[in-house]
């Protein structure tokens, strides 16, 4: 399902004295299946640009197409439930959302309320509370029993049992020890490869953007500023130093290398092997040349 | 939805107003609350009226946010003022259609009982609007300090208020953020028989209970840490100014509510 943001722009408190655009003349098209990142510093819009991609806020100016649904600035967007369904959003913090007497019947809150069979709702449930990393047992528990990471487990198990086509993830890793943050992000890629959910991440961490995205957006001021690849976006490094973001840790030490053995590689390396391959490479080759 | 409330906001300024202590302003209006109902007659009101309008001026809030303040209320308003026009049975009528009958008498009380409304809700406003909910505390605490005497807990009263006023913001913040949450999960609030939207407040409650008991503990926490233990020989960042626009203040209502006396039948 692709989505498709066309000049779109969203006030707060419209027709008030506090009237605020968050965004401006955003144009963003994901399509099916890729995985995209939207970086950007705090108050950029990107949580502003999040809840456009299920009809949670309806634009003041311009298009979102979300599959074959248009939500347009000015018209009534009704039944926006289907939508809901196809397009899951993992919130900051998810385990907030928690409100069941037990783990089981807060993963069936959602694929029950879009019409899913108890049964059918119950089976979703045990595959996926395997699948976020928690022992099947967990499932007669109570969510407030549980250490703040199993919660935000459980409440993206809450997500994904709804089946959506599209998952949106609001920083899905903040709070959590380096671990847990690597398996959740790599749950998420799995997923992503396996089913052929469309990702869309929204984040601040650098180096997830650059290991795991196919595309990234870098939101500044409400603008969607580039719109790239992470190797052309990565590239680049005064301009994203102009919307005060940095290098992922891997782009930087390459350019540490490259300044101690005063040497430029081929390209920008996002992945520690990546690096290692080409350093080597270069080391090897580079007998002749000097 | 959230964001659109208005009334009961504090609008930073640096009006005559704005500058006056919250001691001053509470009296005032405390004060002013009383006086409005010794206007009893066409001369009386329209002093109340034009005073309040002075009072508007010289705060330079926008009508705007005052004509918000207005709308909570506009219901109640209307009502009594059809109370008056539809029982009031004195004096000559001025308007019939059938059974329906105006009189003179009626429509008087109508309008200044609607007058005294309007002039109430604006100065109430004005305070609220002038005065941060901090300085209002503080105010008030001071104001009530002589009740200490009688064992009335002041300090902690106060410190409820302000902690109470501190944290509607963010628990309204943290509502809108639940509901999302949960709209995106296929709650449906605002749609559906009433018994299903019953229904379906309770994956917003339940979460803003826990939210609101764990900020809860968190705060003594952090108060505890930090050292808190109550009123009892403390300092205060904040220091309460009397000064001449206060007094002058006062002065005023003495004024008015001398020309009121005179004013009245």
């Amino acid at each position: 399902m692709d989505i498709k943001l066309q000049q779109v722009s969203y006030a707060y408190s419209i027709g008030t004295p506090f009237e605020k655009y968050a965004l401006f003349d955003v144009d963003l098209t994901i399509p099916s299946q890729t995985y995209q990142a939207i970086i950007g510093h705090t108050g950029s819009g990107k949580s502003t640009i999040l809840q456009h991609f299920n009809g949670l806020l309806k634009p003041s100016k311009g298009q979102v197409h979300i599959g074959e649904r248009v939500i347009e600035a000015g018209k009534k967007a009704k039944e926006l439930k289907p939508i809901r369904q196809k397009v899951g959003i993992v919130f900051q913090f998810p385990e907030h959302q928690l409100f069941e007497e037990t783990v089981l019947k807060d993963i069936m809150f959602g694929p029950m309320n879009f019409g899913v069979s108890e049964t059918e709702a119950e089976k979703r449930a045990k595959e996926l509370i395997k699948l976020v990393g928690l022992p099947e047992e967990t499932l007669n528990k109570s969510p407030f029993d549980l250490s703040g990471g199993q919660m935000r487990r459980v409440a993206i198990a809450g997500v994904l049992a709804m089946d959506p086509e599209v998952i949106v993830l609001d920083e899905p890793t903040a709070g959590l020890d380096p671990r847990g943050q690597r398996e959740i992000m790599d749950m998420f890629y799995t997923l992503h490869k396996e089913r052929g959910l469309t990702t869309i991440l929204v984040t601040h961490s650098m180096e997830d953007a650059a290991k795991y995205a196919d595309r990234i957006a870098i939101m500044h001021e409400g603008k969607c500023v580039l719109n790239g690849t992470p190797h052309e976006i990565f590239s680049d490094a005064k301009t994203l130093e102009t919307y005060r973001l940095e290098l992922p840790h891997i782009v930087r030490f390459q350019q540490k290398i490259e300044n101690m053995m005063n040497l430029r590689l081929s390209k920008i390396c996002l992945t520690e092997e990546e690096l290692a391959e080409e350093v080597s490479r270069v080391l090897r080759k580079g007998r002749d040349y000097q | 939805m959230m964001e659109k409330m208005i009334f009961g906001r504090f609008i930073p300024g640096d009006s005559f107003v704005h500058r006056m202590d919250p001691r001053s302003k509470l009296l005032f209006v405390f004060a002013f609350i009383v006086i409005v109902f010794l206007a009893n007659n066409v001369a009386t009101y329209a002093l109340l009226l034009a005073f309040t309008l002075f009072v508007i001026l010289m705060s330079k809030i926008r009508l705007y946010f005052l004509i918000n303040g207005l709308k909570p209320v506009i219901i109640l308003l209307i009502f009594t003022f059809m109370i008056h026009i539809l029982f009031t049975r004195e004096g000559d009528i001025i308007f019939q259609l059938g059974f329906f009958k105006v009189y003179e008498e009626g429509l008087r009380q109508g309008i200044f009982i609607s007058i005294r409304f309007l002039v109430l809700v604006f100065m109430t406003s004005i305070l609220t609007l002038t005065t941060s909910p901090i300085s209002i505390t503080d105010g008030l605490e001071t104001l009530l300090n002589p009740l200490k005497k009688i064992k009335l807990p002041v300090h902690e009263l106060a410190l409820m208020m302000s902690i109470a006023l501190r944290f509607i913001p963010t628990l309204m913040d943290e509502t809108d953020k639940i509901m999302k949450a949960q709209m995106a999960r296929g709650s449906d609030l605002s749609a559906g028989p009433l018994k299903d939207r019953i229904k379906a407040v309770v994956p917003l409650l339940v979460p803003l209970f826990v939210s609101a008991f764990k900020r809860a503990e968190d705060l003594a926490t952090a108060m505890e840490v930090r050292g808190y233990r109550g009123g009892e020989g403390r300092t205060r960042y904040r220091q309460l100014k009397w000064d001449w626009r206060d007094t002058t203040s006062l002065a005023s209502l003495v004024v008015v509510t001398i020309i009121l006396v005179v004013l009245r039948n």
